[in-house]
Formats: structure tokens, C-alpha cells, sequence
């Protein structure tokens, strides 16, 4: 299939009509806007509904109602707006709705809110993390895959440059393997059998069945579902260089991209110098930080935020390798858009900054 | 041959022979899309007759195998897996938009959102005003009573001035609480609503009236028409805190006043 010029919006947009979606909901905000402009002229043409709901709360709540007949359905926002639409994604999560959602962030602040999430009780979502729009085009379709396979939401956690960021992208649809029948989905046609289905946060029993009224355990039976499902899918990460490397760079999103630009250049001034760029950030690659930082003096994290990924590298290692923050918010004067620290030369600075101290400290001991 | 024995000072009936009039079960009485018959909602609540209104309607307008309802959270919640037709929860105050994309996503469907007056006029007013605006293919149905009924009887949107609730033990005021929205009056200004109408089950010719108003709502889906939109005023004994008997009086005297059964808009005729 020949590659199209097209910014990351779009080929998200495109990747989620690959992937079979008909239904989208949004609010407009900046950067998530244009995926939102995508949809709208993307899915009529092709059968689907694209709606411009009247607030992030109405945007979850249609994708919720779509995604409950079994239609592939998206929604999406900016952190803010994601903010808002907390709740629903726990309560998918309980009710057991597929759904697909994309935070269009604005820098890195939200990695505790898609990682941790926002939401009520004991939920957990997959997070994927693409650097580019070529990888945006494949995991956003895989995100589809991990949601009807899980009966889960699954988050894409995109960013202000992939959103705008013209690039030559490939879409195609990506076969993931069979999906069980989706024979939970709702079109009425159950009614009047004696066993009319039931989608629900509180329970999937009914009272017919006699089998009492334990929202108790449904929470409990869901915590059992989600561990599984985090056990069974299997983290993925990027790395590079770390075989020999004094200090590792973990990065992820488009920062990532910088930091793998900045390694290879180090590398190229000798510097021993490696990187890792979790794309699953939930489940988070631990293996991969693990073996990464097997040898290394340092594994430094960079992120546009005040140090969340630093949390779960840290937990990665467990005292294993010392960690160090080289991250930190960076803005332009809109409060979001182009980070000025976002800059293969002051990243060189920073990681070098790391690898003199760890140098250092083991001369002078 | 019945052998009867008398006990002084009690009447006696025979008990090792069937009745000449059958006994009845709580199941006989239980609309047949009704699960279960038995309820643990409270004696004198309204709601389980305007549930039972409403899947009559569903029966016999022959929507059975098309329906989908959208539950939000309340007392009446306790139908939501009591139902032989397709059921999807919502959050509170939620119901008006997943309904939005149910029908969206299958326009076959026959969709309908079942909501209290704290699920819909407090938590989520503008959902229920934007889905009526946009003329959505769906029907509201609200159960409106004016407390926080599964809480306990805390003051709602709708709760009207002087009634006591627990948070207003000396009855609602203006000047303090602010007044109740009359939402069917609300919605009846909108455009995109077909058919709005305010209804109650306080005695059996309201509840008469009832069934006939849901099904010319769902009469106004099944055409096409755009919104519509039912408020049925039900009793509340526990959250009014008064005998269940004098329910339906307290209604008619306190509720229908204030929030008027009429129809508001039908536009299934043109």
C-alpha cells in the first residue's frame, strides 16, 4: 500500500477506521481537535457517526451507548478534558464496554492520570504510548484489538507534536489474531426470551437467576479479570545502545524520539550512552528497563513533566541501578505546543551532565 | 367429604382441599417482561407502577425485540436486571447520552432512558435539555418524586417549596434553597422535542393515563419524530416521611400543583 503525507491526527483518524471503528464522539480542544475534524469526514463515507458532543461527559457517554451494541467506537480529549471523562472509564471498566480513547496531551503531565487513572475504585486500562504517526497507525489499531479481546477500555496517549507532525504514513488494517464473539452486545433482539442481556457496572446477574444481589463480588471478579489481563499482555518497549552503557535514557512519546536522536549522536562521539522508549506504558516494560539497566551506572529518565514515568522506572529497578530525573516541565508561552527543552543539543547536555557525575563519583571513589 | 372445625372466635377455612377460587402468586400480578415480581422497594413507592406502565407499553406496541433501556441510578435502579428486555446502565445523570449512542449506533432500535429527578434534573440536566435539543431519536422517561428517594429523602431540583425533606426539615424556601425546575416545561421549549408530557400514579385513573402517554411517546420514536419525553410524578412515603397511605393525597395536594400533568408538546399528528 503506498504511503500517504499526512499529519499524526489524521493517521490516527485513519487507523481507527482501518481497525473498524464507526463511532466517534468528541469535544473540540486543542491538540485532540483535528482528530476529531478526521473523524467527521472519515466515517460517514464509510457508514459510521461522528458526533461533536456538547461536553467531554456527553463525548464518553455516546462512544459508551455505541460501544455497548458491539460497534467499534472511540472518544478522546486533551488531559483536561480526560479529566472529566474519568468516572466513565472506570465504570466501562466494571461494565465491561470496550472502548477506545485518546488523550491528545498537551506535554507529559498526564502520565499519572492515564497510568493511575482518575476513575473510581480498583480499574486498570491499557495505556499505549506511540512516538510517531507510523506507530500510532499500528497501535491504535492494536488498542481496538485489546479491547474487544479484554472487554476494557484502552488508552492511546498522544502528544501535541504527533498530532501535527506531517510524515509519510502507511495505513493498512493489521490482523491481531481472532476475537471471541462479541455476544454481549446489545441490539434488542434479546428481549422477551427469557434471557434478555444486561450491561452493567452492578452486576451482569439478574435477578431471574436467583443468585443474589453481591456488588462485592463483581468488584472482586474484575480485579481477578484485570490482573489477568495485565499478566497476559505482553509490555513492549524500544531500546537501543544499552549493551555497554554507563548511563540508559528512559523516555517515552515524543521525548523519546529526542532522546534516541540524542544517544545516537553521543554514541557517535563515543560516548557510552543508551536509551529505552517504553511503549506500553501500562502494563510498563519492567524487563526491559530491568535488562536495559543491567551494567549501567545511571538510568536517567527525561519526561516534559515533573518525574511520573520516574515512579514506575524506579519500581522497575528497585534500588537495583541508581536513577536520576533529567526531565522537567518546559513550555511555550500557549502553556502547552512546543516544549523548548525539546532539543537534541540540551538533551546531549543533560545526558552528558549524568554521565560526567556517574564518572566522576567513581574516580573519586 | 370437608370437614370443617370450628374455633370460637375465628373464622376457619378448609385446608386440605383446593380453594374454589385459585390462589394467587406475586408473580400472577408481574407484567410478563417483568422478571421477578417481588421488589424490595418500599410499600407505597410509585415507581414499580410506573415501571410496570412502562413494559406494557413496551408489550403491546410490539417493541419487545427492538428495546433497549438505559437505566441511570436510583431506586428504581433495582429494575435494571429485573427486565426480560435489553438493559444498559448508566452513570447518574448519564442515561440521555448512551441512549444517544445506542440509537446512533442502531437506528433499528427501540431506545428509552429510565431516570430520577436526581439522576436527571440535578446530576445531569444538560444531558436530558442537549439529547431533547438535538431532536435524538430516543425517549426519557422520568420518575420524578422530588427526593433523593434511595438516599434517604434529601432535597432535589424538583423538590417543591414547603416540603420537608432531610436536609430541609422545616420545608423548602426560596430565599434559602431556591426553587424547584419544571422540567417538562423546560423541555417543551425546545425545538427537538415531539412529545412531552407529565403524568402520575397516585390513583388508577392517572395510572391509566400514564400507560397511554408512555405509548404516545414510543408511538413518536417508532415515527421518527424526534424526541420524546414522559414525567410520570411518583409517591415517595419513606422520603416524604408520611404514611404510605396518604401518599397519593400528599401528591395531588403538594407535587401536582406545581409540576401540572398535561401534555406539553405532540407533534406525532403532524
Amino acid at each position: 500500500m503506498a504511503a500517504d503525507l499526512m499529519e499524526g491526527s489524521e493517521a490516527i483518524a485513519a487507523a481507527m477506521v482501518a481497525a473498524g471503528c464507526r463511532f466517534f464522539a468528541g469535544y473540540p480542544m486543542t491538540p485532540f481537535t483535528e482528530v476529531l475534524e478526521h473523524m467527521a469526514k472519515r466515517l460517514p463515507p464509510v457508514g459510521g457517526v461522528c458526533i461533536n458532543a456538547e461536553s467531554e461527559l456527553e463525548a464518553v457517554g455516546m462512544a459508551w451507548g455505541a460501544a455497548a451494541t458491539g460497534t467499534p467506537a472511540a472518544t478522546g480529549s486533551t488531559g483536561q478534558g480526560l479529566a472529566l471523562m474519568q468516572e466513565s472509564f472506570a465504570e466501562l471498566s466494571y461494565g465491561r464496554v470496550p472502548l477506545v480513547l485518546l488523550n491528545m496531551a498537551r506535554a507529559q503531565g498526564d502520565y499519572f492520570q492515564a497510568t493511575r487513572g482518575g476513575g473510581h475504585g480498583d480499574y486498570r486500562h491499557v495505556v499505549l504510548a506511540p512516538a510517531d504517526a507510523n506507530e500510532a497507525s499500528e497501535l491504535v489499531q492494536l488498542a481496538f484489538h485489546l479491547a474487544f479481546l479484554w472487554r476494557n477500555p484502552v488508552l492511546v496517549m498522544g502528544d501535541y507534536y504527533l498530532a501535527h507532525t506531517m510524515q509519510s504514513v502507511t495505513v493498512e488494517p493489521l490482523d491481531f489474531g481472532p476475537l471471541p464473539p462479541a455476544d454481549w452486545a446489545l441490539d434488542g433482539s434479546s428481549g422477551g426470551t427469557g434471557r434478555a442481556k444486561l450491561l452493567s457496572s452492578l452486576s451482569q446477574t439478574k435477578r431471574r437467576d436467583m443468585a443474589g444481589y453481591d456488588l462485592g463480588q463483581v468488584y472482586v471478579e474484575h480485579a481477578q479479570r484485570i490482573a489477568e489481563m495485565l499478566a497476559a499482555i505482553e509490555p513492549r518497549a524500544e531500546s537501543g545502545f544499552t549493551d555497554d552503557a554507563d548511563v540508559v535514557v528512559v523516555a517515552y512519546g515524543t521525548p523519546g524520539r529526542y532522546v534516541r536522536a540524542a544517544v545516537e549522536r553521543l554514541r557517535a562521539e563515543g560516548e557510552k550512552v543508551g536509551y529505552v522508549r517504553p511503549v506500553t506504558l501500562l502494563p510498563f516494560p519492567d524487563d526491559a528497563v530491568r535488562r536495559a539497566a543491567a551494567g549501567a551506572k545511571c538510568v536517567a529518565v527525561y519526561e516534559v513533566n515533573t518525574g511520573q514515568m520516574y515512579d514506575d522506572v524506579r519500581l522497575a529497578l528497585l534500588g537495583s541501578v541508581p536513577t536520576e530525573f533529567i526531565g522537567g516541565p518546559s513550555y511555550d508561552e500557549s502553556g502547552f505546543g512546543i516544549a523548548p527543552d525539546l532539543d537534541v543539543n540540551k538533551m546531549k547536555d543533560r545526558i552528558r551532565g549524568v554521565l560526567g557525575r556517574v564518572n566522576g563519583q567513581k574516580a573519586a571513589v | 367429604m370437608t370437614q370443617i372445625f370450628e374455633v370460637e372466635g375465628h373464622s376457619t377455612i378448609p385446608t386440605h382441599t383446593a380453594p374454589t377460587i385459585p390462589a394467587k402468586l406475586v408473580d400472577d400480578f408481574t407484567p410478563t417482561l417483568i422478571d421477578y415480581g417481588e421488589h424490595h422497594l418500599c410499600p407505597g413507592c410509585g415507581e414499580p407502577i410506573a415501571m410496570r406502565s412502562a413494559m406494557e407499553a413496551v408489550e403491546e406496541l410490539g417493541l419487545v425485540q427492538r428495546a433497549i433501556a438505559v437505566f441511570g441510578i436510583g431506586c428504581y435502579t433495582a429494575y435494571s436486571n429485573n427486565l426480560d428486555i435489553e438493559v444498559l446502565q448508566a452513570l447518574h445523570g448519564r442515561a440521555p447520552s448512551l441512549a444517544t449512542g445506542v440509537k446512533r449506533a442502531k437506528p433499528d432500535t427501540f431506545v428509552f432512558t429510565v431516570q430520577g429527578d436526581g439522576d436527571m434534573v440535578n446530576e445531569g440536566l444538560q444531558e436530558v435539555l442537549h439529547t431533547a435539543a438535538r431532536g435524538e431519536n430516543v425517549t426519557c422517561i422520568l420518575l420524578n418524586n422530588g427526593v433523593f428517594g434511595e438516599t434517604g429523602g434529601h432535597v432535589t431540583a424538583t423538590t417543591v417549596l414547603g416540603q420537608r425533606t432531610k436536609n430541609t426539615l422545616d420545608g423548602r424556601q426560596a430565599e434559602r434553597d431556591g426553587y424547584p425546575i419544571l422540567i417538562s416545561n423546560l423541555i417543551a421549549q425546545l425545538e427537538g422535542a415531539a412529545f412531552v408530557a407529565r403524568c402520575a400514579v397516585n390513583n388508577a385513573g392517572n395510572v391509566a393515563r400514564t400507560k397511554k402517554l408512555i405509548q404516545r411517546a414510543f408511538e413518536t420514536q417508532v415515527a421518527r419524530r424526534g424526541f420524546s419525553f414522559v414525567e410520570i410524578l411518583t409517591m415517595c412515603p419513606t422520603g416524604w416521611f408520611i404514611e404510605t397511605t396518604e401518599a397519593p393525597g400528599y401528591l395531588q395536594e403538594n407535587l401536582s400543583p406545581v409540576h401540572a400533568p398535561g401534555v406539553l408538546v405532540d407533534r406525532l399528528a403532524e
